[in-house]
């Protein structure tokens, strides 16, 4: 069984649980990615998650985010790429060449780019679906609540068909399909796609209180920097397949290059022309 | 003309499409799961069928027939399992096409098995049924000559439509309201959604093929029963493919339906003397043909339907 380490459960073991939880629980050490044996994408990243954090890794379109996240859960696999460098440590545990559902049952769940749900089935049967890993019945009904609960539309779309729900809707589902399996680490891919400024919010304020609540670690990608610098409490950003800059969210919410290029924004708090963007993107490539 | 004889002939042309359902099924049962096309079907049950009869059979084990029933579904579904591990996982990642063709050569290989280990004697397959008092059931409508016209029905076929009905039902509640149904039915639609959330993937494939193994062999064992056990048995594909198709190739009802129909087609074109339609010569010609009958028919609908009659249009949305 999980055993989530909330703060209260923190302070009672403190001298004990303070040193293991600042070990990191999730490493990845320098990793090179490969897709097709010629198309180099990571070029050595390294990051780590400690337990109860949200990361957020912010970049470009292409800049190998949901690479980080495929190379995490082990889909690169699937899409004939491989980790040729370096290697990723879950407790200790190596993760590179693990077959995706053995990374799943570890207790890391992937919410992959575009949602994509069960488009034939229901939203219930797509939501039963994340537990298959599970077989305590109680557990599962009860998850499915505490699901109910956080997204308060589902209960009434519960035997609609998932291909027909609203974006917003299916992202819901799919954030709800990953608690089902009661992660440990949750790895989401864009939640805030193609989604509504305000359904956006919505969604990350969830995303907090389901770490605030359960105390699961989350990883999340985003180019919208706005709202993920403000649910985070640590963060990376990804350029051209490497790591150019992190630190906690605070500190990169006051970068002057993060605020320039993601979240928009020039010294005197007007919005930058994408010509002048182009140029800083350059000039970063060269540094990096 | 004989048009008292059509009654009869459409209603046991239909109840004989019960067992070409279950086959179909496993067909499509294989192509849902893993987007094979299973053409070594025939074979398995071939395979399944003929352990039966070994383990029922006095030149076999002697066993009483539930048992030899019992343990040539398990065998069946252990010659699945065997197919999916030996010979298509290690092809996993090859084109479609070779796969496809593998199971082309698997059915000759098991036909090959066949003909070695049981050789090509005609066997007597148990009755399962009564054989002798056919239901005769007068019509209600129907009348021929001032009198009702009757139906008369083997108990054979009534039952084994009966039986295989009662299959489609279970595996329908099996899929519906099991966990492994669940995940059998999530790996259909999306091989990389299904391993994020956990699924073993392969071990769906396999109990996809051992499934397929079971219904085709409880067909077999049904047909085996009202006309005779011999190496032809795989012939029965001939309607379920086409069946297969028509019902959309992805659809549990459709493959049924598919079957039914295409049991129905057969039993029109076997109707003595229906030259009132096509004249007696035409109608000669067609039932020395009414294999290709299910054909036609098929073709026919692909023009019209491509997708088949129930095939499951992809949700498209944005
Ligand atoms: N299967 C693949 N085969 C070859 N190249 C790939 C493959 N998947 C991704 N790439 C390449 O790797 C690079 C990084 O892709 P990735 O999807 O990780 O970017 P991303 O940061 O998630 O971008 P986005 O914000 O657009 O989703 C891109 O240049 C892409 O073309
Ligand atoms: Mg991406």
């Amino acid at each position: 069984m999980i055993f989530p380490l909330t703060p209260t459960l923190l302070s009672s073991f403190s001298p004990l649980a303070l040193s293991s939880s600042s070990l990191p629980m999730l490493k990845i050490n320098n990793i090179e990615v490969i897709y097709s044996d010629v198309i180099l994408v990571l070029r050595g990243i390294s990051l780590s998650v400690e337990q109860g954090q949200v990361v957020s890794l912010l970049g470009a379109n292409g800049a190998g985010k949901s690479t980080t996240l495929k190379a995490i859960s082990g889909l690169l696999l699937r899409e004939d790429g491989a980790v040729t460098r370096g290697n990723i440590e879950f407790d200790g545990q190596r993760l590179d060449r693990m077959a995706p559902e053995e990374v799943t049952r570890l207790g890391i769940v992937q919410v992959l780019e575009g949602r994509r749900l069960f488009q034939h089935l229901t939203t219930e049967e797509n939501l039963l679906t994340g537990a298959l890993i599970r077989s305590d019945r109680a557990g599962i009904k009860q998850s499915l609540e505490q699901v109910y609960e956080y997204f308060p539309a589902l209960p009434a779309l519960r035997n609609k068909t998932a291909g027909y729900l609203s974006g917003g809707e299916q992202q819901m589902v799919a954030i709800g399909r990953a608690l089902m399996a009661k992660p440990r680490l949750m790895l989401l891919d864009e939640p805030s796609l193609g989604l509504a400024p305000l359904l956006v919010r919505d969604i990350f304020d969830i995303i907090h209180r389901i770490n605030k609540e359960s105390g699961v670690s989350i990883m999340v990608v985003e180019q919208n920097a706005n709202v993920a610098l403000r649910a985070a409490d640590y963060a990376y950003v990804m350029e051209n397949g490497r790591i150019v800059l992190d630190g906690t969210a605070a500190q990169l919410a006051d970068n002057a290059d993060i605020k320039e290029f993601y979240l928009g924004l020039t010294a005197v708090g007007e919005r930058k022309s994408y010509r002048n963007v182009k140029h800083y993107k350059r000039r970063k490539r060269w540094l990096g | 003309m004989n048009w008292q004889l059509l009654p009869q002939f459409a209603i046991t042309g239909f109840l004989n499409g019960g067992p070409i359902a279950l086959i179909a099924l496993g067909i499509v049962l294989i192509f849902k799961s893993s987007e094979i096309f299973n053409f070594s079907q025939g074979q398995m049950l071939l395979i399944g069928t003929l352990s039966t009869w070994w383990f029922w059979a006095e030149e076999g084990l002697g066993l009483p027939l539930w048992a030899a029933i019992i343990l040539g579904l398990t065998v069946s579904a252990i010659l699945g399992l065997l197919i999916e591990r030996l010979t298509l996982r290690p092809m996993t990642g090859q084109p479609l096409l070779s796969i496809i063709l593998m199971t082309l050569a698997l059915s000759q290989f098991l036909q090959g098995m066949a003909i070695l280990t049981f050789g090509t004697t005609q066997r007597n397959f148990p009755a399962i049924f009564e054989v002798t008092s056919p239901y005769k059931i007068s019509l209600p409508f129907f009348t021929y000559n001032n009198n009702p016209m009757m139906l008369i029905l083997k108990q054979n076929l009534v039952w084994s439509f009966g039986v295989a009905m009662l299959c489609v039902i279970l595996l329908w509640a099996f899929f519906q309201y099991t966990r492994t149904g669940l995940s059998m039915r999530a790996t259909a639609e999306d091989h990389e959604t299904a391993q994020s959330v956990g699924i073993r993937i392969n071990h769906i494939f396999g109990i996809s093929w051992a499934l397929a193994g079971i219904i085709g062999t409880v067909g077999g064992i049904l047909i085996a029963t009202a006309s005779g056990l011999d190496l032809s048995l795989p012939i029965v594909v001939l309607a379920a493919f086409p069946a297969v198709l028509l019902g959309g190739l992805e659809s549990i009802p459709g493959a049924v339906i598919g079957s039914l129909l295409i049991g129905l087609t057969q039993g029109l074109v076997a109707l003595p003397n229906n030259d009132f339609i096509l004249g007696a010569e035409a109608a000669q010609v067609i039932r020395s043909s009414s294999e290709i009958i299910p054909y036609i028919i098929l073709l026919i609908v692909l023009v019209i339907r491509p997708d088949g009659l129930f095939g499951q249009k992809r949700i498209e949305r944005i």
